[in-house]
């Protein structure tokens, strides 16, 4: 049995299909339920269209390079689903599962079901992860997270602080930014890329060079690699680069990493320079990389010349404290990333940090197994051309598993 | 109590006068504190502070001070010093007593003796990198006073919290600061 009818739990389907493994994909609404239900309305992938890929499906549309919006991955992963003819049942919702003898034993919103062996494909998304000074705010400030902001019109007149500045966090800074809302942006530990690199998109040299690749079992702090922030990136017809220094172009105020709030005031962090200076020491070695692929396969000649861009600028006036009291900023968008939700998992293979305890989708319980979770079994796990090879070997694990009860 | 008959030693007259005069003056009140420190070997390292920058020009403390520094022998350490985060108990502890002598005299207290025991509490995953979710300084810290002086427990109170209100160290500690550190 699979449990999610996202892009992994269908790949996995696939695979599970080819060898001939008799199984359902559960899914609790509807195929790529949270791209059509969880998403912000101006959302587009961060992977170019060319590297929209899933096993025996892939991008054959007119723009290899632009971006599919939420509704046009909602289509892609319900064909794939058409074409892998995956077994799902949508609108069947998991509420519990526990060991059997057998297996797996498990309630749904429409009745149990029992299972041999179970991939766990509910993704590592499922809910907004609110750090606890959210309770610390002021009633008058408006409180947004990304399941429940839309667009920048939802939110009041007034200034707009946007906590966190991964991916989600500096794409809602500059939409606010842009609908006439001042907007500040709390940053902490970020990820910084350039939208294109030599030329190219960031995220084919990503592929290309064997970053993507590196499987989990070689990386040296896995728990690091598991937790990272997801890059600064936006998908863009214009490909533009949406790094800090964009942000402060466009007038968002930054500001360090918000400590805590008391007595209504919201403290930040004054260590935002080293946090720029680490971001810009990591993507500058991330290019090193790149160079060296290139040059080592001979590539020089065919891609434009290496370049370096300027570090990220410190602001000349950074407050350490806003007084949230009075007035001035009217919402808060806490873009501090997701956790996954297995509050139904009954199973003890969840640890102390809400997480699948697993080995490269493993997971610590016999016939279990996990797909389409952060650096699974190599750093593109999560992107949607990412699962495949995972899945395939996780299936492959899975039909030993089986073959030897 | 009449004023004249208290003495906790501190010339209050001097820092009232230094706040009128300074108050046509403000590059005067721009003070730059600094210390400068040699790594030894391992994680010990000595630290000296003598000069400043204040009342628009270069001081200079009666004596430069050394300050050693290093982890104990738990940790592998030669135990040559004190760890610098303990040195942050040493700022606040002074910080915060230096003020009550002050205010203190200002409020006409004649104090008998100033005690204080510093806890601060820290969780050293974070600085082993074991935890994310753990940070690397204090997580709390613990002030206890123990004051004699010719006052009720309420005045103590105020002179205690006065304190804290005007205590650069207390400042410091519990609100951010920007920091810089460059490679020169």
């Amino acid at each position: 049995m699979v449990i999610g009818a996202g892009h992994a739990g269908l790949a996995t389907s696939r695979f599970l299909t080819d060898r001939s493994i008799d199984h359902v994909v559960l899914e609790r609404g509807d195929v790529a339920n949270s791209w059509r239900r969880e998403r912000w309305d101006s959302l587009r992938l961060l992977t170019p269209n060319f590297q929209s890929r899933l096993p025996g499906l892939h991008y054959e549309g007119p723009d290899p390079d632009g971006f599919m919006t939420a509704g046009e991955v909602v289509d892609f992963i319900t064909r794939f689903a058409t074409i892998a003819r995956a077994p799902v049942r949508t609108q069947t919702t998991v509420t519990s599962v526990t060991r059997t003898d057998e297996g797996y034993h498990v309630e749904t919103s429409n009745g149990p079901i029992a299972c041999r062996a179970l991939v766990v494909a509910s993704g590592a998304c499922n809910r907004p992860n609110v750090p606890a000074v959210r309770g610390s705010i002021p009633a008058s400030i408006r409180q947004f997270t990304p399941f429940d902001y839309r667009n920048p019109d939802q939110l009041p007149q007034g200034r707009a602080l946007v906590v966190g500045a991964s991916a989600t966090g500096v794409q809602l800074a500059a939409e606010i930014q842009r609908s006439g809302r001042p907007t500040t942006l709390a940053v902490g530990e970020h990820v910084r890329l350039p939208r294109l690199y030599r030329g190219r998109d960031v995220l084919w040299w990503m592929d290309v060079s064997g970053v993507w690749n590196q499987r989990y079992d070689t990386i040296d702090d896995l728990t690091r690699a598991r937790g990272l922030p997801s890059p600064q990136l936006v998908g863009t017809p214009e490909r533009a680069t949406l790094d800090l220094n964009a942000l402060a172009a466009l007038g968002v105020q930054l500001v360090g990493r918000l400590s805590m709030v008391r007595d209504g005031r919201a403290l930040f962090s004054g260590g935002l320079r080293n946090l720029f200076a680490l971001a810009d020491l990591k993507m500058e070695r991330l290019l090193d990389t790149f160079d060296d692929w290139a040059r080592t396969t001979r590539l020089d000649a065919d891609i434009a010349e290496p370049e370096r861009f300027e570090p990220t600028r410190p602001p000349d006036a950074s407050p350490l404290q806003i007084d949230l009291r009075t007035g001035e900023v009217t919402s808060i968008v806490w873009a501090t990333g997701f956790r996954p939700d297995y509050s139904w998992m009954h199973v003890p293979v969840v640890d102390d940090k809400g997480h699948l305890r697993h080995e490269g989708g493993v997971v610590d319980s016999p016939g279990m197994y996990a797909i389409g979770l952060p650096v699974l079994r190599r750093r593109k796990s999560t992107f949607i051309h990412g699962v495949e090879d995972d899945a395939r070997e996780v299936t492959e694990h899975l039909a030993g598993y089986l073959a030897r009860r | 109590m009449a004023m004249t008959t208290v003495n906790n030693g501190v010339n209050v007259q001097a820092l009232l006068d230094a706040r009128e005069a300074l108050k046509g003056a403000p590059e005067a009140t721009q003070f730059t504190w600094r210390a400068s420190c040699k790594w030894q070997t391992g994680t010990h390292s000595m630290t000296n502070v003598g000069g400043f920058f204040g009342l628009g020009q270069e001081q200079q403390h009666k004596t430069e001070t050394s300050f050693s520094a290093d982890h104990p022998e738990i940790f592998a350490s030669e135990d040559k010093g004190i760890t610098p985060i303990e040195y942050v108990l040493v700022g606040l502890a002074s910080c915060l007593t230096a003020g009550i002598a002050a205010v203190a005299q200002n409020r006409g207290i004649q104090l008998r003796s100033v005690e204080s025991k510093l806890e601060g509490k820290m969780d050293i995953r974070g600085i082993l990198g074991m935890d994310s979710d753990v940070r690397n300084g204090y997580d709390d810290i613990k002030v206890t006073f123990k004051i004699d002086a010719d006052a009720s427990k309420k005045e103590i109170e105020a002179l205690v919290a006065q304190s804290q209100k005007r205590s650069a160290v207390y400042d410091v500690i519990a609100n951010p600061v920007n920091v810089t550190v460059e490679v020169a």
